[in-house]
């Protein structure tokens, strides 16, 4: 892996159960308060005008409301961001209701359904939301999809010097499908990627494999959440930029091989 | 802008025209469809398909059998096409597994074992025992199985944009190898017939019951094909191949989540962003193979965005009525046959189309044309409005 790859760190959005937001977040993860999971709380992205919340999905909310979150506060105009969508399973609840539908003898597949069932809908709704033209790309790396899509951000940002929203979102699968796969709750998690020389960052982030790890781990709950969502890797970064702490983190990659990402306040 | 090009220095095609690069080659040139009524047993819709013939009898075996689906099967029969398995040992032997990156598109990935698993639930619901949804429904699971056959360990994911998912896995190679992420990539895309594309595009009534005719002025919508390409990307001192990427677009509508901007300004954001990488001027194109679906707005909004760059005087084609539409295998199938252009020079016609529709102006190629392509462009476009546009050219030149 490259040794010399290095951003900054503009913005910050969240979503998970219990975590309400980056403000929330960042308080749990600083020990002013007590992580309590609770159900995922009510998705109300501003960003998608009502009549599209309505026809839009779990996933699709929870991505934008993250997106969202951390667009702003990067206060970089939604427009002037490309974007980087990281999921593991996709939409999964589309996928039992196609699924479900062409079990009937008519095939009544909903056309809405269908179009929302492609990996890249909660981009396309964010780009028509946000009137984002620039370069946007969908992703998917089991496991590894944090980190694969916080390297195709950082690749992006290192040859275009322009920013890059990255998100990654994953919900909980359905029944029958949850027990044949690896995502069993909901999260989502947005950064506002900078070249490092951007004024006013939150911190740098550099790909550095010789860097030195941080003894700091997240609470058992929180590290089951990780292991029940791919994009809640982030929160292993995360904790870190909440309690302003420069040092490194792993990043769980394919194979079981990690990415050690360091971290400079 | 400034881009170093990068050799395709093997590639490899499976799809409805045959298996091997070579055999789409010689179809095009004979102007030989591959398109056939539809008899996928599965999804018996009025329709024609662009179907791979013999996957059924060959599922995947050995250490990888649970990866095994249609898509995965597709995808072995395409690595083992035109020596493409034998040249990434190669290169692994070169750079080093660590240093190959893997990027590859797909759409619906292994849906059809889903499918076929909820058909097949008991009376309480579960699906049976023998499901593998992280090996062949995961959007991941391509990537993942295509890493391990061909034993890979550099960096890898699977860009799923729909329509646009394997164009745009040469742009994600390019900007890992300027970063120094890897020094060599795999690119490509595999998509396979399933329920959910032909009844989905069917519920959205973009799916015709004749063979597709781009630009037609009759045209009424796609016909779903399957496909699976491969190119080993590297950097020119060190490979071997003719044609090389001079450079690439990636653009987004913001406009509709299913139609194109209608002006074709995405589109037009792709392919002169895809040039001024190539530094080359649209004189320069020698031929452009289109999106080309044959529904009647995508094929407008194309000829807008076409014709306000390039003119009338640009030979280009689409090559849907050849292969289907393999959706997310279609921006690898189609970079491909630009490269085959180049390395054979020729230029493939719109096959089945008849008459243009009045007011659509590119200049669609009615016949096939034999004449020496130096530069090409290929241009792929999905839905949720994501655009890419690829120049290619011979190496060298």
């Amino acid at each position: 892996m490259s040794q010399t790859l290095q951003v900054g760190l503009k913005g910050v959005g969240l979503v998970g159960p219990g975590l309400e937001n980056w403000g929330q977040a960042e308080a749990v993860l600083r020990g002013d308060q007590r992580y309590q999971a609770a159900p995922l709380p009510a998705l109300k992205p501003q960003q998608l005008p009502p009549n599209e919340r309505r026809r839009t999905t779990q996933l699709i909310k929870l991505a934008i409301q993250a997106a969202g979150e951390a667009q702003q506060h990067s206060g970089i105009d939604a427009a002037e961001l490309a974007c980087v969508f990281a999921s593991a399973e996709g939409d999964s609840w589309i996928v039992d209701r196609l699924c479900e539908a062409l079990c009937l003898p008519q095939k009544p597949v909903s056309p809405t359904q269908f179009l929302n069932s492609v990996h890249n809908a909660p981009a396309g709704y964010w780009g028509i939301a946000a009137k984002a033209q620039r370069f946007s790309t969908s992703i998917a790396a089991g496991s590894a999809s944090f980190a694969a899509g916080l390297l195709e951000a950082a690749a992006y940002v290192a040859a275009e010097g322009e920013p890059v929203l990255l998100v990654a979102y994953d919900v909980a699968l359905p029944q029958p499908l949850a027990p044949f796969g690896d995502s069993h709750a909901p999260f989502a998690a947005a950064l506002v990627l900078t070249t490092a020389k951007e004024p006013g960052l939150l911190a740098q982030l550099r790909f550095d494999a010789s860097a030195e790890v941080s003894s700091r781990a997240l609470c058992g709950e929180l590290a089951a959440l990780c292991r029940d969502n791919a994009a809640a890797e982030a929160l292993r970064l995360l904790l870190l930029l909440a309690r302003a702490e420069s040092g490194a983190v792993r990043l769980g990659y394919h194979d079981n091989s990690e990415l050690t990402l360091a971290l400079q306040c | 802008m400034s881009y170093t090009p990068l050799v395709l220095s093997r590639y490899t095609l499976v799809n409805a025209l045959g298996r091997g690069a070579g055999a789409s080659l010689e179809a095009l040139r004979a102007s030989r469809s591959g398109l056939r009524e539809n008899d996928y047993a599965p999804a018996p819709l009025p329709t024609w398909i662009g179907r791979v013939d013999g996957i059924e009898e060959e599922p995947v075996s050995g250490v990888l059998a649970p990866y095994d689906c249609r898509n995965n099967r597709l995808a072995r029969i395409g690595l083992e096409q035109d020596g493409f398995a034998a040249a990434v040992a190669a290169a692994r032997a070169r750079h080093g597994a660590a240093r190959i990156g893997l990027f590859l598109g797909t759409s619906t990935s292994g849906i059809e074992e889903t499918e076929q698993a909820y058909a097949g639930r008991d009376d309480n619901g579960a699906l049976p025992a023998g499901y593998r949804y992280r090996q062949t429904q995961n959007p991941y699971s391509l990537g993942d199985f295509c890493r391990q056959y061909l034993g890979l360990s550099g960096p890898a994911m699977v860009i799923a944009t729909a329509c646009s998912s394997s164009a745009k896995v040469f742009a994600a190679a390019s900007r890992y190898l300027a970063a120094g992420l890897c020094d060599a990539a795999v690119v490509g895309g595999v998509d396979s017939l399933c329920q959910n594309t032909l009844y989905g595009f069917n519920s959205l009534e973009l799916v015709s019951t004749e063979r597709c005719r781009p630009w037609d002025v009759a045209r009424n919508g796609i016909n779903i094909g399957e496909g699976a390409g491969f190119a080993l990307l590297e950097r020119a001192a060190e490979a071997g191949g003719q044609v090389a990427l001079l450079g690439y677009g990636e653009s987004s509508d913001a406009w509709h989540m299913s139609t194109p901007h209608p002006a074709g300004e995405g589109a037009l954001a792709a392919m002169r962003q895809a040039l001024a990488r190539a530094g080359l001027e649209p004189a320069a194109v020698d031929y452009i193979n289109l999106h080309g679906t044959a529904t009647p707005s995508n094929d407008r909004s194309e000829d807008r965005a076409v014709t306000s760059l390039f003119g009338s005087a640009t030979p280009c084609s689409s090559t849907k009525g050849w292969t289907g539409h393999t959706l997310g295998a279609a921006g690898i199938t189609e970079a491909i046959f630009a490269a085959l252009a180049i390395e054979h020079g020729f230029m493939p016609h719109s096959l089945h189309t008849v008459a243009i529709e009045p007011g659509l102006e590119a200049g669609i190629l009615l016949a096939p044309r034999e004449q020496s392509v130096n530069v090409a462009m290929s241009n792929s476009f999905g839905f949720g409005g994501s655009n890419c546009s690829l120049v290619l050219g011979r190496v060298g030149a």
